[in-house]
């Protein structure tokens, strides 16, 4: 049985759960988020990504209800939520340092919330023995925060946000002290418990991978200002800007004069070089310079003249990055220009076909490229 | 060998002014009183025999501890200094808590100056300072003086001379020891747990009592203890401050030692005084030792 696309976003009648209002912040001269709206469903698991600095943590912190904004206003279920304090908000927050109260056990971390507006110990305790289920913790509910590893805090920091079943769950960097393998397997997890208890989660990270795994959506942010609000999938292979092209992912970007032909754009990026095409559903006008994007495992890397392709480029190979799975190219053009491939490596690395200074063809469909305006 | 040498120094040190000197202490309050220089008996003199040392040590009794239980001057010092030790500790809290939290709740660039203003009493004498509480509090003092100009007292106070006078001495010089621990505990904390507490539904208060307080908890007990144990064997503040009125063991052993030149008996006093003082020193470490395990 196929399952419906999750994609509230894209459903006119769908009412947003959490709506930002062309909302403005300011600390002093400095603008964190500047004149912003976004709206955000129920069950989504929204990434909000960009570099330190970008305002992310604010837009968080505005919801928690730690900062307000000082224009526009957020909309939590069609009310605003600027008067309503941090503690009776219907929304938790992970926080980076995870803030497990040091003087208390795990399972008194996880009952704080609980005990602050019940005082029905047997619904606590079920509760929380509920909570200390979902986040496999059970065998650590009399230890203090100080005697668990890493990853057995960071659980218990979900299970104790989570723990008063919010509308809306903040996580801040909920990953960043854990080393890549734990963080790998937590993002499972966390996606896996997203699902099992239909919370809605706001994510601020700044890792794309991490964003690119778990959320449904990502807005990827700069300055204050969202860049892109998209899917992973769309983010990736449709960015709308040189910026979000060359945030997620690897990508070789040609600066060019393009002339529209048809659904296409040729594409002159340098003398000397065959012209290139892509296709794309976009108008970029007759003719102009743009950019041209393009994915490294896109390209294919071939040592005889392929036949047949749209985009044919010949040059040597300068560098070789292998990392075990796949190995990227650095390919130098006679102008200089270094364009990137990547070629899985499915054989052993004894009999691989390429080495350094090796004269090369890359190659790539009229589909594989993005065509951007800047 | 390195090693060794660095944990015999610290030990060493404590055998060379802790522990010889208390066994001389603890030796004179077995001796009896005599005229002589040092005015006590037995002592021992060279050449040490073994029917000298014989002699030296059937010489020794507790008649000294006997007798302080025969005057009741002697418990009831004891028990007046535990009270006055124990309630201005409580008020030291009281003041000092405030202060500090007052502190760690500064602008960063406040915090040294703050901090240079608690010790800033530390650069002038103690006993200068204990004297400039006379001038304030006897009968024609800048505190009467204030108080009769504002209206609020027709006659002077008598605050000199009085408990009141030594609760406010010990309150005033031992105020900074309760203060920097308490201080040193509220700086560590963690912003972030008051705003995990706010978003778990505490209200400002409620987030204070149930995450500040119990994790300033350590910084209490040490600076309580700071204050306890001092306070306690107090001699300066009671006789410049409490007259005639306030009984403590410090002004007691004073008095037995200089003005009675009881050596003997005035040693017996400051035994007992160290055994009182024993136990909450054992619990002072205990619980530095329990906080140090926390912190790791």
């Amino acid at each position: 049985m196929a399952q419906t696309v999750f994609a509230p976003w894209a459903d006119p009648n769908e009412k947003p759960l959490i709506e930002f209002r062309n909302v403005t912040k300011r600390f002093g001269d400095f603008t964190a988020i500047d004149d912003l709206s976004l709206d955000i469903y129920a069950r989504e698991f929204f990434a909000l990504l960009g570099p330190s600095g970008c305002g992310k943590t604010t837009m968080m912190r505005m919801l928690a209800g730690f900062e307000a904004p000082t224009e526009g206003s957020i909309l939590l279920s069609g009310h605003d939520i600027a008067p309503v304090p941090p503690n009776k908000r219907a929304v938790n927050m992970m926080f980076q340092s995870y803030a497990l109260f040091p003087h208390l056990s795990v399972w008194e971390n996880i009952a704080f919330g609980l005990k602050r507006e019940s005082k029905d110990k047997a619904a606590i305790a079920a509760r929380v023995d509920e909570m200390l289920k979902l986040t496999r913790l059970e065998k650590f509910a009399r230890r203090k925060p100080h005697q668990i590893s890493g990853g057995q805090r960071q659980r218990v920091a979900l299970a104790r946000s989570l723990a008063k079943a919010p509308k809306l769950l903040l996580l801040d960097e909920p990953l960043g002290a854990l080393d890549k393998k734990l963080r790998q397997d937590t993002q499972f997890e966390l996606m896996d418990i997203q699902e099992k208890t239909g919370t809605t989660f706001v994510i601020v990270t700044h890792d794309q991978e991490e964003a690119m795994t778990v959320a449904s959506r990502v807005a990827v942010m700069d300055e204050g200002k969202l860049i892109q609000v998209a899917t992973p999938a769309q983010i990736y292979e449709q960015p709308g800007s040189i910026y979000v092209a060359d945030f997620i992912g690897e990508v070789t970007i040609l600066e060019g004069h393009g002339e529209k032909v048809g659904d296409a754009y040729e594409f002159a990026f340098a003398e000397g070089q065959p012209r290139l095409h892509a296709k794309t559903s976009r108008d970029l006008g007759a003719a102009g310079r743009m950019y041209l994007a393009i994915r490294p495992e896109k390209v294919s890397i071939s040592a005889d003249k392929p036949e047949d392709t749209p985009n044919v480029l010949k040059g040597r190979i300068l560098d070789i990055a292998y990392l075990g799975n796949i190995s990227t190219y650095h390919v130098e053009l006679s102008n200089g220009q270094i364009i990137k491939a990547q070629e899985a490596n499915t054989r052993r690395l004894s009999r691989r076909s390429f080495t350094w200074e090796d004269e090369v063809w890359l190659s790539w469909t009229d589909t594989a490229a993005v065509v951007l305006e800047r | 060998m390195r090693r060794f040498i660095l944990i015999a120094l610290p030990y060493l040190w404590l055998l060379l002014f802790f522990l010889i000197p208390f066994v001389i202490v603890f030796k004179i309050s077995l001796s009896d009183l005599a005229l002589a220089i040092p005015p006590y008996t037995p002592t021992l003199s060279w050449p040490i025999t073994w029917e000298a040392l014989k002699e030296f040590f059937a010489a020794l009794d507790f008649e000294n501890f006997t007798f302080l239980t025969t005057d009741d001057l002697y418990w009831k010092a004891y028990l007046s200094s535990l009270q006055i030790a124990v309630i201005s500790t409580i008020i030291t809290l009281l003041v000092g808590y405030p202060i500090a939290y007052g502190m760690a709740q500064a602008r960063d660039e406040w915090r040294p100056t703050l901090m240079m203003l608690v010790i800033l009493p530390f650069w002038t004498s103690f006993l200068i300072r204990v004297y400039s509480w006379m001038g304030i509090l006897s009968q024609e003092g800048f505190l009467n003086q204030f108080l009769m100009w504002t209206g609020v007292i027709s006659e002077p106070l008598q605050i000199l001379n009085t408990p009141v006078a030594v609760y406010i001495g010990i309150v005033y010089t031992y105020l900074p020891f309760m203060i920097l621990p308490i201080y040193s505990a509220l700086e560590k904390l963690d912003g972030s747990l008051l705003e995990a507490a706010e978003d778990l539904g505490c209200s400002r208060f409620k987030a204070f009592w149930l995450v500040t307080f119990p994790l300033s908890r350590a910084g209490m007990v040490a600076g309580s203890f700071l204050v306890f144990i001092p306070a306690l064997g107090e001699f300066v503040i009671p006789s410049l401050l409490g007259g005639s009125e306030t009984l403590m063991i410090g002004k007691v052993l004073y008095e037995e030692f200089f003005n009675n030149r009881d050596w003997p008996v005035a040693s017996a006093v400051a035994v007992i005084l160290l055994l009182i003082l024993i136990l909450p020193i054992i619990l002072f470490e205990r619980n530095e030792q329990k906080q140090r395990e926390a912190d790791q």
